[in-house]
């Protein structure tokens, strides 16, 4: 299994959600961290709280968000969330429209680098988010990233 | 030269900025150590000659020595490798 795979833990992978706004899509990927137990509800409020202080700079490529937050007490473990929006929503980025968001929760600044190293080997396809939003089911996801 | 690529909390886009610049370095045969850090660091740290980051942190980043090249697309190695090449030569 990829570090990557690992990375999504139970709970943690949400197809086809809904969002009114970007704020109830980063909220619904930091209830993916918190389901599996990679963080409290605390650092979903710091996610939310980043982009409004610095703008949506996690909208990192077309169509895909990647919010997070510093490593603090309100990360458990080091990992990953997933939602695909049915509806894909805006951040006021120029990458916008938003159809898919990982959040991610580090632990410290080092731990996640070989995560990263993995993820963005798969995020660099330019068809990887239309790739995840053809997937039905979590176990397709798993096939994606693994 | 030393290039800072520099996001909010210095774990996530400004690491995959840096392993991508990295990687547009080496084909490029250019030479420059990247690191990867978050905006407080980035500003109190004024020996990089470029900062590497994202266009909405761009206005966080005035008036430090450095110059401050904005990525729209993180994985679109061709951006980069334009941007820090034009920066560089």
């Amino acid at each position: 299994m990829s570090l990557l795979e690992k990375a999504f833990g139970k709970g943690s992978i949400l197809l086809n959600q809904t969002a009114a706004d970007w704020q109830g899509a980063v909220r619904r990927a930091g209830d993916g961290l918190v389901a599996s137990g990679c963080t409290t509800s605390a650092y979903t409020d710091a996610m939310i709280a980043t982009i409004d202080d610095l703008g949506p700079y996690i909208v990192i490529a077309p169509g895909l968000a990647m919010p997070h937050a510093r490593p603090g007490d309100s990360v458990l473990h080091t990992g990953m969330s997933l939602v695909t929006l049915a509806k894909p929503v805006d951040f006021g980025s120029n990458n916008d429209p938003v159809r898919a968001v990982f959040a991610l929760a580090a632990r410290d600044h080092d731990k996640h680098l070989e995560l990263l190293s993995e993820f963005a080997g798969k995020a660099s396809d330019p068809d990887f988010v239309n790739s995840l939003l053809s997937c039905q089911t979590e176990a397709q996801i798993r096939t994606l990233i693994h | 030269m030393k290039i800072i690529a520099v996001c909010g909390a210095g774990i996530g886009t400004s690491v995959l900025l840096k392993m991508n610049a990295e990687k547009v370095l080496r084909s490029l045969n250019l030479e420059a150590t990247v690191e990867a850090a978050d905006i407080e660091t980035a500003r109190a740290s004024r020996d990089a000659q470029i900062l590497l980051t994202t266009p909405e942190l761009v206005e966080k980043l005035k008036g430090l020595p450095s110059e401050v090249i904005a990525i729209d697309h993180v994985f679109d190695l061709g951006e980069i490798g334009d941007k820090l090449s034009a920066a560089m030569l």
